[in-house]
């Protein structure tokens, strides 16, 4: 048998706004040893329904497990994964990064270039928010570093379907194929 | 009209419009206010009042294993709640539903560290199935209404309601809600998916090894007639998982027993060849099925659960079927053909003769044997006519290789969690639920004593409860693994024991020791004809072990077997 392949997947799950429902999603995946990459959650376009975004790593089998069993949360009103989905994934980025009136100008070049904006300006530092596909992100960071970067937050992906959308946030999305691979 | 009620009142008249009559607790402050309603108000709902709560969780499950119904288990906040999470774990690992409902503090003392409080919602958020902390009164009728509906249907489990001392004695205007909003709640309880099942029936049809592995999940949806249809018509030998034992009978000419670590080695070894497997209200878990790649190499595998996350947890499978046990039998049957297998059930035969050579009691000694004692049991109940509660350990296993089952539901035991101690307090819960079955408590000397403290529930609600300690003077199980993979260094196992006879006796409880084959069987026609419980303590043979045995993360075709003769002791 070959080693199963590990993968990237991009989940969104919508779970009712209720006390405690984040632990319960946390303490899943602690508790099943899946492994989250990143989460973000926030508010969904229904009232009472907090709308999660989550990057997990992992086999095939380990993508249906984290699906099924945070499908079983009795919070949890729907799963979807994006993964192969047309679909736009993005994430925010707060950067303080080192600037004087000698850098200033370079870095914001820099800004322009990756259509980040300054959002806060100091005598010796500058805060950049960008907004983009992890990547992009990465790479800004990377040509930041050697300005000094003070201190940074990242929220994590949140992604969307391209197009209408089929569903509401109520009802729940059965994970599991109706046919899997063979045994063999 | 809704009338004032308390929240306490709304706890029993909840409980009430779900028909319960005998809850399972023990009172301490933070539950006193709806304790003092049951007094007040003379609800007519029966309080066993136990010893520990560990035994009040445990009771809760073994009513609701044998009756089908939910069990309640009531405990204070703080060590009373925290007490019965070892039973609720037992309950979930097993998908039994039982409901707890534990006082907490005042909600002004929420957080704060005060006497008698733990985050009981947080302790037993990995071990239910849903849990509530009430610290509002207008959530609690709803809390209650879902936690029933919750803990019995889908994959039945225990939900946990834990209410603020607050809550229970405010009031306000109560009606038990009708029905309940839960847009995150699939039980999957429809028919189902049609394609899902010809494709099944195709498999099963083409099968020339079939075999059917039936779990728990089989008595859950009340689908043993319809399993035994499915067997006698297609000629498919049936296995079953331990706590699938009764969802077909053990007599059966089609039954094979059960498989895995200690499962029958014919069962085993059916499993292994077979290339079709059929896999019913089953999880196939590390104990069934050995090392997960390697079990039932040669099968094409269809696994019907209605638990989607159970399709392809551990076990590749072919056919996944999401669907109630009953209702994807009532859509195969018409498709699968009228079928024999007579190569395969001779080859089955063959084996099954081997596993009988080698059988312990084919082997002759004077000595009392464990298995030997489960066989006089068996014939003395009428081959199979009791329910027997089991504790965890070599007992259980014997227990299930030799006490063939016949009636649905009347093995009792903690597969999942292996609970040490479940049995006493399961046999007290089953008994109130069947109160006029012959049920007897199988356990051993080392799980007894975890929970012997609930003697008293026993003497206190004159339950008519049989007890047969098997009793060998060690924690055998352990020490049967301490044989096999620690060079027989027995750290820990042997038992310090007291005189159970005089234990029991100090209860009021009549009881014999026996310690000869003759006198078993005599033993237990006279524990039988006592009116009232009876406790046996069988001091058996200390070494004798348990076989086949699988070592863990082996393969099941690899299992240790007992030679074909009488082995010295210890092996």
């Amino acid at each position: 048998m070959s080693e199963p392949e590990l993968k990237r997947h991009t989940i969104n799950a919508w779970m009712e706004d209720k006390p405690g429902v984040l632990n319960r999603v946390a303490g899943l995946f602690r508790r099943r040893n899946f492994n989250i990459e990143s989460l973000a959650v926030g508010h969904s376009e229904t009232p009472g329904i907090s709308r999660m975004t989550f990057v997990a790593y992992g086999t095939e089998r380990d993508m249906r497990q984290i699906q099924t069993q945070l499908d079983k949360l009795i919070n949890v009103t729907r799963i979807e994964d994006v993964t192969h989905k047309p679909s736009i994934r993005r994430e925010l980025a707060l950067i303080k990064v080192k600037a004087n009136s000698q850098t200033r100008a370079e870095v914001m070049q820099l800004v322009d270039i990756y259509r980040a904006s300054i959002v806060d300006v100091n005598m010796d530092s500058l805060i950049i928010q960008i907004v983009g596909k992890e990547d992009q992100v990465d790479s800004l960071i990377k040509l930041l570093q050697s300005f000094g970067i003070q201190e940074m937050v990242r929220t994590g992906r949140v992604a969307m379907t391209r197009g209408e959308s089929d569903r509401a946030s109520e009802g729940t999305d059965t994970a599991v194929p109706a046919q899997q691979n063979g045994h063999h | 009209m809704s009338e004032i009620k308390t929240g306490g009142q709304i706890i029993w008249e909840s409980l009430m419009h779900e028909g319960v009559e005998v809850v399972f607790g023990l009172p301490g402050g933070a539950i006193l206010p709806t304790y003092d309603d049951l007094a007040k108000y003379e609800y007519p709902i029966h309080h066993v009042l136990v010893t520990h709560e560990q035994g009040a969780s445990h009771m809760a499950d073994g009513y609701a294993r044998a009756t089908g119904r939910v069990g309640v288990c009531i405990a204070t906040s703080g060590p009373g709640a925290t007490n019965l999470i070892t039973g609720l774990a037992t309950a979930y690992m097993d998908s039994t539903p039982v409901v707890a409902i534990t006082g907490q503090v005042p909600t002004s003392l929420l957080g704060r560290d005060g006497f008698q409080e733990a985050d009981v919602q947080g302790v037993s958020l990995p071990v239910t199935k849903h849990n509530y902390l009430i610290t509002d009164i207008k959530d609690l009728p709803d809390a209650i209404k879902e936690a029933f509906y919750i803990a019995r249907t889908g994959r039945p489990g225990p939900v946990l309601v834990d209410v603020c001392k607050d809550v229970q004695q405010a009031s306000m205007p109560f009606k038990y809600p009708e029905t309940v909003n839960l847009p995150g709640y699939n039980p999957n309880i429809n028919a189902p998916d049609p394609t899902a099942v010809s494709h099944a029936a195709r498999l099963i049809n083409e099968a020339k090894k079939p075999v059917i592995v039936a779990g728990q999940g089989v008595s859950i949806a009340k689908a043993e007639a319809e399993l035994r249809q499915l067997a006698e018509k297609a000629d498919i030998p049936v296995a079953t998982s331990l706590l699938g034992i009764g969802a077909f009978p053990g007599t059966h000419p089609l039954s094979i027993s059960w498989g895995g670590m200690h499962g029958e080695a014919y069962c085993n070894y059916a499993l292994q060849e077979c290339d079709v497997l059929f896999a019913i209200g089953a999880r196939l878990d590390d104990r069934l099925t050995g090392a997960f790649d390697t079990f039932a190499p040669k099968a094409r595998i269809i696994h019907v659960d209605l638990d989607p996350a159970e399709m392809g947890k551990n076990i590749t499978i072919d056919t996944p079927v999401i669907g109630d046990a009953l209702l994807t039998l009532r859509g195969l049957l018409p498709q699968i053909e009228p079928n024999e297998h007579p190569t395969w059930l001779e080859q089955i035969a063959e084996w099954k003769a081997d596993t009988g050579d080698r059988d312990i009691l084919a082997q002759e000694t004077d000595e009392l044997i464990a298995p030997y004692v489960i066989r006089a049991l068996w014939h003395a109940t009428g081959e199979g006519n009791a329910t027997v509660v089991t504790d965890v350990g070599q007992h259980q296993m014997w227990e299930a290789q030799y006490y063939h089952h016949i009636k649905r539901r009347s093995l009792l035991t903690s597969g999942g969690l292996g609970t040490m101690g479940y049995g006493l307090p399961a046999a007290i819960g089953a008994q109130m639920g069947l109160p006029d079955e012959e049920i007897w408590v199988v356990a051993g000397d080392g799980g007894f004593q975890m929970t012997m403290v609930e003697l008293s529930t026993i003497v206190q609600e004159k339950l008519p409860i049989k007890i047969a300690i098997i009793n060998n003077g060690f924690l055998g199980m352990v020490r049967q693994w301490q044989d096999v993979f620690y060079n027989k260094r027995h750290a820990g196992t042997p038992l310090f024991n007291p005189d159970f006879v005089k234990i029991a006796e100090a209860y009021g409880i009549p009881a014999r020791a026996v310690t000869s084959k003759e006198e078993a069987p005599d033993a237990i026609k006279q524990a039988q004809a006592y009116d009232g419980p009876f406790l046996l303590d069988f001091q058996v043979e200390e070494f004798t072990n348990v076989y086949p045995m699988v070592t863990p993360g082996k393969s099941n075709a690899d299992m240790i077997r007992r030679p074909n003769s009488m082995t010295p002791q210890g092996e």
